[in-house]
């Protein structure tokens, strides 16, 4: 990240600590509701965050690290543009979702737990959308889509891009 | 006047675009200048048939099954907003359906009849009658009636849900808990989902009367960030009632107070383990925690907390409504009232499926789920979720009842049955399964942390054809090690995929099928 970009994440991650903080201590229970806020606003949570929520929530770093690298959720890294999460568990696997897997693989250019160089497409598991009755499913940004093949991959992929270039 | 039109807006409908066609019917009426009301409504679990469109008449709701907006100019051409059912997607009256006429809707009586945002509409469909019911009476004696109806947790354990009220009710405690398992982690169930989405404020009138059965006054839902839409629509919900003063200082005008807030997970699943859970909300990391203290006892913050699943605390609503004995009527042996199974996988009618307990797999599989998607033999079906048993068709007469499944050592767990053909490969299942307790295991024993690994690499071995024969030893060896050495579900019921696995499919191990019985 860049200076100024560095900034603009301390300013938005002290507004969302301000506004957790009822009392002029934080407990520690809303830790996990002020990792999401960051994360909802900067799409992740930057390393350099786990010293000023330690003093906040008066824990040690490493407990604070040790909660956010728990969470699969949780990302310390800069999100692609385009996410793909497809589900791996056993509903999606009954209906095709190997061959889905390879699909989707090969049309991002992208392997899983990886992004593409460019950052524009991430590729990753995730163990059940509620889906399983009309699986497999994928979520692309955050939209579910069910009984997902081939080539409804390839549309719903090139709508989400559209979307992406026009914002 | 204007018609009702009904485009469900539960995610299961959204995934296969609901919206666009919620949006088409809009402006195709607009077009038209035909009047309509458009309803969102939720899910009535026939997921199959999703987006599942409904048209209000005076004789029901006709519905018109997996409409993509490239059929709703033909849907207005053909009359449906006028009741005319000619459509090629029509599909008559939605009560008639058999799929669902056959079921018993007893938690999801409200489901996908209803606009889960209206309290109105909750209350107008029975909503909030067993609160005021409960408002009315002592704390044990609400403790009694929940004992007394049978229900047991529907998470998986089956523990009878009265007693553990009943150790909160007498634990001493300033302040007491209710916490909502709703981290539905397992594939192949959504039937918790489907109770946020498209009926809310059941789950909270639930958790409301346990509150007041208890003397809880704070309760918590904690639900998996996969479900977004659950998540708003509880947050909404949580929101109304309260305004209506159904939460808060004084509910329902007992002069008791309750309140209530969500609590977004982050993906892990060893967070559906309840102390795991526990940990969660307080910030820490999902680690699961020794027993005793039960949670009971010493649960949220150390205090005596109940902690039900989503289920269990959604079928509590009708049992103080209509009486225990009338949820205690159905069922079979010691497993009272219904099971809403969760139909799904490589099967043709895929959905929830409300039952007593008592019918038979076969019965699922074949009268409502019709066989499997791909026409192809179906092979194994996994009940329970991915800790649950492989059951092979020898074992499909079994009928659905706790003790029957744990009879054929199986387990009913949430409800979820995953269907798989015969392209299936059980060992490759196997596999997944330690590698599935591999990437979620919280760490804290080693026979689950390590144990899941080393599984792993046993059966790549014996799928590789090396060193087979000692191979199965070693991983059935591995496997008790888990099941009697792990402290929660997550290590010790691993080995019931792998082992039913290994024992109903030894061909797919590269086995003869008399070896395993030696090994």
């Amino acid at each position: 990240m860049n200076p100024a970009d560095t900034t603009a994440a301390k300013r938005a991650i002290g507004e969302i600590l301000d506004l957790h903080a009822q009392h002029d201590r934080l407990s520690q229970d809303l830790l996990l509701p002020v990792l999401h806020a960051i994360q909802d606003r900067l799409g992740f949570i930057p390393p350099d965050a786990v010293e000023g929520l330690a003093q906040s929530f008066n824990l040690s770093r490493a407990e604070v690290h040790g909660v956010i690298t728990f969470y699969h959720y949780f990302k310390t890294t800069p999100p692609a543009r385009c996410r793909v999460e497809i589900c791996r568990a056993e509903a999606c696997q009954s209906m095709g979702g190997d061959a889905l897997l390879a699909h989707v693989s090969q049309a991002l250019g992208c392997e899983l737990h990886a992004h593409t160089p460019d950052g524009g497409f991430a590729l990753e598991p995730v163990y059940c959308l509620g889906q399983c009755a009309t699986a497999p499913a994928i979520m692309i940004n955050d939209a579910v889509h069910a009984r997902v093949t081939p080539g409804r991959f390839d549309r719903l992929i090139a709508r989400a891009t559209r979307v992406e270039e026009a914002v | 006047m204007s018609v009702r039109i009904f485009v469900p807006a539960d995610s299961a409908a959204l995934a296969l675009g609901a919206d666009d066609v919620a949006t088409a019917i809009v402006r195709e009426a607009a077009q038209r200048g035909v009047a309509i009301e458009l309803v969102r409504n939720g899910t009535r679990g026939l997921l199959y048939l999703e987006p599942l469109v409904e048209v209000e008449t005076p004789a029901g709701r006709i519905g018109f099954g997996s409409v993509d907006e490239a059929d709703v100019a033909a849907l207005f051409a053909s009359g449906f907003h006028n009741g005319a059912s000619t459509h090629p997607l029509a599909l008559g009256l939605v009560e008639q359906i058999p799929y669902l006429a056959r079921q018993t809707r007893l938690t999801f009586a409200r489901c996908g009849i209803t606009d889960p945002r209206s309290l109105g509409d909750y209350e107008a469909h029975g909503g909030y009658r067993g609160l005021r019911r409960a408002t009315r009476m002592a704390g044990a004696d609400i403790v009694a009636a929940v004992t007394a109806s049978g229900l047991r947790g529907r998470g998986g354990a089956a523990f009878p849900t009265g007693i553990k009220w009943n150790t909160v009710l007498r634990a001493p405690g300033t302040q007491k808990y209710i916490v909502c398992n709703a981290d539905e982690g397992d594939s192949g169930t959504f039937a918790d989902r489907i109770v946020m989405e498209s009926d809310p404020f059941v789950l909270i009138e639930g958790m409301t009367i346990a509150g007041l059965a208890v003397g809880a006054t704070r309760g918590f839902i904690y639900v998996r960030s996969e479900y977004p839409h659950a998540i708003a629509a509880l947050n909404d919900a949580i929101q109304t009632a309260t305004r209506a003063g159904l939460l808060g200082p004084d509910v329902a005008g007992s002069g008791r107070a309750f309140a209530l807030e969500v609590r977004k997970g982050a993906g892990a699943y060893i967070c559906g383990e309840e102390t795991a859970l526990l940990e969660s909300i307080e910030g820490k990391r999902g680690v699961v925690r020794a027993k005793p203290p039960l949670p009971a006892l010493a649960g949220l913050f150390g205090q005596p907390t109940v902690i039900n699943n989503v289920l269990s605390l959604a079928s509590v609503p009708i049992i103080l409504d209509q009486g225990a004995e009338y949820y205690q009527n159905f069922g079979m042996g010691r497993s009272r009232g219904t099971l809403p199974v969760q139909l799904a996988g490589n099967i043709k009618h895929g959905g929830l499926i409300e039952l007593a307990f008592g019918a038979t797999l076969r019965e699922i599989l074949i009268d409502y789920g019709g066989g499997s998607a791909s026409g192809r033999p179906i092979k194994a079906v996994q009940v329970g979720g991915p800790l649950g048993a492989y059951l092979p068709e020898s074992q499909w007469d079994t009928p659905l009842d706790y003790e029957a499944f744990a009879g054929l050592w199986a387990v009913l767990g949430h409800g979820g049955i995953v269907v798989h053909d015969d392209r299936a490969d059980m060992a490759g299942l196997a596999r997944y399964a330690m590698a599935f307790c591999a990437v979620e295991s919280c760490g804290k024993c080693t026979p689950c942390r390590i144990g899941s690994t080393r599984g792993v690499e046993v059966i790549d071995k014996i799928r590789a054809g090396t060193e087979r024969a000692q191979q199965v030893i070693l991983l059935r060896s591995l496997c008790d090690t888990m099941l009697n050495g792990s402290l929660c579900a997550m290590g010790g019921m691993t080995p019931y995929p792998v082992l039913s696995a290994l024992n109903h499919f030894p061909q797919d191990f590269g086995q003869v099928a008399g070896d395993t019985l030696a090994a």
